[in-house]
């Protein structure tokens, strides 16, 4: 996973609220048996017109913003499935920091795990910011150890865990040292069989 | 001090604990289907690493799946293989899975309850977020994504943080005709889809109480439509009968040791909760959905709502949206609201109890002519197997209803059943989302007796007014 620090970039301003993760990438995508590849198919069906050319009413399609890495959108973004889809699609895109008034539970999850920094923002900074955006791109510079964004005019503090924080600056693998507890979990197991022996039963195989 | 069920399941799988708060969470049992998995196990395999316990996971295929003559094969490639590519999985790995031609496959969140694969008590997480459903039967129970996915078959952990706990509270029972679907569709208009977000969500009260196992999982399957990953509900009687000598329950001494524990998992009468919300079952009507996010729902007598009148300007922008991709217009009754095709399935509504609800209504009657198609879709292959015995599949073939496969079907269109665009749809599934199923389709969400009077009479109606 690519490390977080800070990052720099124009502002893409996608004014709409309860973007869910079939907006982000819709179903026809989610067969692919690869994470890479997304990006092309990020915001398909709003993007794109009927015949597959880009829509020039999109913000995504606005060249000035071709390349941006910083989306703005409204509260609630990222309802709906849990498809990791989303943000690989992102990802794959050049998204690394999304600021919105509130991101849903396991699309948070997902984008700790792909490099993807979710800046909670108050609604009334968030609705300065989606002003700002109006009279032409906004350049920003959101700087994750400090924990700040910076605007032209705007510089915000947000909140962040600090295990989530580290797992992004430093682009850490959680498989790698949840087996560094080996020993924890085993002990755990064996306590929990005495218990609950019924949790450990073998599946018939075959 | 007094617990919620919540912080009892939490407590019980608590491996560690760091400093910050973050949780090393136990994982008893992991499903897996062919979407949200390949990823992870070529994971596993780039890194070389091997199942942690193999026989936590259980696999099947389900949202690629035909639903139409299964021995045919996958025609579309790509679905094709990534259903093989699961079949390959669980091979090497060595997971059981109920492979598409298993009478056991179905819907993951349909045949874990039905095998009792899942149990209260439990920690089941899965790639997908209805896994909610499974809280019904008293256990925890989350969506993850992918890269969690390849977390559990390596460790049989989840890094995790604790939620808050909230607790809808359900007065009186629902009357005749209405469901757990309208309940849980009336407490999503109440709350919104973010009503619930960074909660664990437990229902509770005599409504729920008076619910079926079947009802309350369809409760907890759209507690994520609310926003919250998982929604719960205590364990009783009912919970113990609905698990009793299901194929992989315990048995004998094992099984009395377990219904010991499990009459353990309800909240503490003082524990108290973050949020709670009150909603009385006696008076609601059924519910169908407007717009393109579950909490735009209104009861079937409504009419769809102006925009004008929006509480603020973001959700006036929604609404609005939202009308131009319904194509409706403020003012319009819902019961004037035709539809173009049903579907009757999901693991929202697609178990036996729902089956029979739209049988009910569809016994001795035909689909109305303006109406393309009727899909009903069984959640598993052994609720296929229960309605035939039933005579259901008779009732829905004479009606001018199809009976098939089961699967996710045209929940969200992955296989080949699917809304063309601008066609409209009163569905037994979760998410009335733009596109969700089919590209410019229109999803109008409803109970499954809902759904087969919509079918009846091209239009929704209530249900209980058919004679
Ligand atoms: S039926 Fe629909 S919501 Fe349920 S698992 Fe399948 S696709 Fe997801």
């Amino acid at each position: 996973m690519e490390p977080v620090t800070v990052v720099e970039s124009r502002v893409i301003p996608l004014d709409r609220a309860n973007v869910d993760t079939d907006a982000i990438i819709p179903k026809q995508f989610l067969k692919t048996i690869e994470r890479k590849g997304l990006g092309k198919h990020l915001f398909h069906d709003w993007r794109y017109l009927a015949d597959g050319t880009p829509d020039p009413t999109f913000i995504l399609n606005e060249p000035a913003l071709a390349n941006a890495k910083i989306l703005l959108a409204r509260e609630n973004f990222g309802c709906g499935s849990s498809r990791e889809h989303a943000p690989w699609a992102l990802a794959d895109y050049g998204i690394r920091v999304i600021i919105a008034p509130s991101f849903a539970d396991i699309f948070a999850n997902n984008c700790a795990q792909n490099g993807i920094l979710l800046i909670p923002l108050a609604p009334q900074e968030v609705e300065e910011l989606f002003v700002a955006c109006r009279s032409g791109p906004l350049q920003m510079r959101v700087d994750l150890p400090a924990q700040r964004v910076h605007a032209p005019l705007q510089a915000y503090s947000f909140a962040i865990a600090p295990g989530t924080k580290e797992k992004l600056l430093l682009g850490l693998d959680d498989i790698q040292s949840t087996l560094s507890h080996r020993d924890t979990i085993l002990a755990y197991e064996a306590t929990r069989k005495r218990e609950a022996p019924w949790l450990f039963q073998e599946l018939r195989h075959g | 001090m007094a617990k919620t069920l919540y912080d009892k399941l939490w407590e019980q799988h608590e491996v560690l604990r760091e400093e910050d708060g973050r949780t090393l969470l136990y994982i008893d049992r992991h499903l897996l289907h062919e979407v949200t998995s390949p990823q992870a196990f070529a994971g596993l395999r780039a890194a070389g690493r091997s199942l942690w316990r193999r026989d936590a996971n259980i696999a099947t295929a389900d949202h690629n799946v035909p639903t139409t003559d299964r021995a045919a094969g996958i025609s579309d490639p790509t679905s094709r293989l990534q259903v093989e590519t699961l079949d390959r999985n669980c091979q090497e790995f060595g997971v059981e899975e109920f492979g598409m031609l298993d009478r056991r496959q179905g819907i993951v969140h349909v045949i874990a309850p039905e095998q009792g694969l899942t149990l209260p008590g439990m920690t089941v997480v899965c790639g997908d977020s209805h896994t909610a459903t499974h809280g019904a039967l008293g256990a925890l129970a989350f969506g993850i994504g992918t890269t969690e996915v390849e977390h559990v078959l390596a460790t049989q952990c989840l890094w995790a943080r604790k939620s808050r706990n909230m607790r809808i509270w359900v007065e009186g029972r629902l009357s005749t005709g209405v469901t757990a679907k309208d309940l849980v569709l009336a407490i999503i208009g109440q709350i919104g889809t973010a009503g619930g977000t960074g909660y664990a969500m437990e229902f509770a009260g005599p409504g729920v109480a008076a619910l079926s196992m079947e009802g309350r999982m369809t409760l907890c399957n759209m507690a994520i439509e609310a926003g919250a990953r998982s929604g719960l509900v205590a364990v009783d009687q009912c919970t113990i009968d609905y698990l009793r000598n299901r194929p992989y329950a315990p048995q004998g001494e094992q099984w009395e040791q377990a219904v010991r524990a499990w009459r353990e998992l309800h909240s503490d009468s003082d524990a108290s909760f973050d949020r709670e919300v009150r909603i009385d079952a006696s008076h609601l009507v059924p519910q169908v959905t407007w717009g393109t996010s579950p909490e735009m729902v209104l009861p079937v007598d409504g009419v769809v709502p102006n925009p004008a009148q929006a509480p603020d300007p973001v959700r006036r922008a929604a609404w609005e949206r939202a009308l131009a991709y319904m194509a409706l217009q403020p003012g319009t009754p819902i019961r004037d609201i035709t539809v173009d095709k049903v579907f009757i399935g999901s693991c929202t509504n697609a178990r036996i109890e729902d089956l029979r609800a739209a049988a009910a209504v569809a016994r001795g009657r035909r689909k109305a002519g303006s109406v393309k198609e009727v899909l009903v879709v069984p959640g598993s292959g052994l609720v296929k197997a229960q309605a035939e015995a039933e005579g259901l599949d008779q009732i829905f073939l004479e009606a001018g209803f199809q009976w098939r496969e089961p699967g996710c079907s045209m929940c969200l269109a992955m296989n080949a059943d699917r809304l063309e665009p601008g066609e409209r749809c009163a569905a037994t599934s979760n998410r009335n989302f733009e596109g969700r199923q089919g590209t410019g389709g229109r999803t109008h969400l409803v109970s499954p007796a809902m759904a087969a009077a919509a079918a009846i009479a091209g239009h929704f109606v209530d249900v209980r007014e058919l004679s």
